[in-house]
């Protein structure tokens, strides 16, 4: 897939368009321990960790022209909805799903490295979005 | 113990885990009381495997005569000990995350005013518990079945499983649920679907798997060795209300002590 080289889209801050990475951490939790991160946007008390989250638009929804981001590990589900829904400049009130191996959706408040750590390979984890509920 | 035995009994632990029920005595928040009679508590026996908005229509009818008109149709939300009880965790994951300050009956403030935001999904309709729910379940059949049990099932077995749940109908239920847990002879799920919840941290998944690299089924001792790594001897987990034996299968764990939403909800203490 080829990436934009254009990383001043209107990107809130925290996510960057980038290369892929391929650090994968295979710490315990003994040794990392997890953040207490807020709902929102609460800052990390760990080192930041990112990986590369890859959008795939499903069925009606626009299609972003930069599609691989970092993101931390420690942002919510939610807060990816709220970032694709700025970028492609939706409504707030428009709804958006998000997908994981095109089969379930994840909570708003599920993190983004619980998913990776099930999900997600080589530093990156692939999400589906669309506007309408595709699977389930 | 013969294996007929074995299953008879395994399906009495899937019969006592569906009936845990907690007492619960439901106040409404003494600044939300419009006029100059407080009503008098809730009380209910709710099961450990719902969810809060299944079983709180009543609590809602309640106390809603007591609140500003004004507030009759906000969303209700509760705390215990001030903090927001997450609708979409299980009642007996917040029970045992919360046990060692809670006294029975389990004393819960209902609100119906400034709805934490930044801590608490809304949840605007049963259907929003349903989908969750599902999803739950079908992101469990990823781990256990790369997803093949539940996407060929019927929609009547979906609305079976969740009208199990929300009419607290065992045998409904388990109808369909044991074609999600069943496995061949001698094999396992691929992976064992879990949430580890630590005080106020959001929970921990992981991938692992139900048996060691030498095929060794592992025990819930080997899970935690892989999750704390040295510490893991001072792991306390807490599921049901029990702590299950270091030496109990993972397998056999995902099988019987699932949520019904297919995860295995584990609370730790160190």
């Amino acid at each position: 897939m080829a990436d934009s080289p254009d990383t001043t889209a209107d990107a809130p801050e925290g996510v960057k368009s980038q290369e892929p990475t391929s650090e994968r951490d295979q710490d315990s939790l003994a040794s990392e321990p997890i953040s207490i991160a807020g709902l929102a946007d609460s800052p990390s008390k760990t080192n930041k960790q990112k990986i590369d989250i890859l959008l795939k638009a499903t069925g009606n929804a626009p299609i972003m022209k930069t599609k691989k981001w970092a993101v931390d590990k420690d942002k919510r589900i939610g807060w990816i909805i709220e970032f694709i829904k700025k970028y492609l400049k939706l409504e707030r009130s428009e709804s958006l799903f998000l997908y994981v191996n095109q089969a379930f959706a994840p909570a708003p408040d599920q993190l983004v490295r619980n998913l990776y750590d099930c999900y997600g390979s080589d530093g990156k984890l692939v999400l589906h979005y669309c506007k309408s509920q595709a699977w389930g | 113990m013969n294996a007929a035995h074995k299953m008879a009994n395994d399906r009495e632990v899937l019969r006592e885990i569906w009936d845990g029920r907690i007492p619960v005595c439901f106040q409404l928040d003494s600044s939300e009381v419009n006029g100059l009679q407080a009503p008098d508590p809730y009380y209910l026996m709710v099961p450990r495997l719902s969810y809060f908005p299944l079983v709180t229509d009543k609590v809602r009818r309640h106390f809603q005569r007591y609140i500003h008109p004004a507030k009759h149709d906000s969303e209700m939300w509760m705390d215990f000990n001030g903090q927001p009880l997450k609708w979409h965790y299980p009642i007996g994951v917040l029970y045992d995350l919360y046990i060692p300050e809670i006294s029975l009956p389990w004393s819960i403030t209902v609100h119906f005013e400034k709805f934490p935001e930044s801590e608490l999904l809304h949840c605007p309709s049963r259907e929003a518990v349903e989908s969750y729910f599902m999803s739950c379940i079908k992101e469990a059949d990823v781990l256990k079945h790369r997803s093949q049990v539940v996407s060929n099932m019927q929609k009547k077995d979906h609305n079976q499983l969740w009208l199990g749940l929300q009419n607290d109908k065992f045998d409904q239920f388990w109808a369909v649920n044991r074609k999600l847990m069943e496995v061949g002879n001698d094999e396992t799920f691929k992976y064992i679907p879990f949430r580890l919840y630590q005080g106020d941290e959001p929970f921990v998944q992981r991938l692992v798997k139900p048996v060691t690299e030498e095929g060794q089924r592992k025990t819930l001792y080997h899970f935690l060795q892989e999750i704390y790594a040295e510490n893991a001897s001072k792991v306390k987990v807490l599921t049901h209300g029990v702590e299950p034996p270091p030496d109990t299968p993972l397998q056999w764990m995902s099988e019987h002590l699932s949520y019904p939403d297919n995860f295995l909800h584990l609370c730790i203490a160190f």
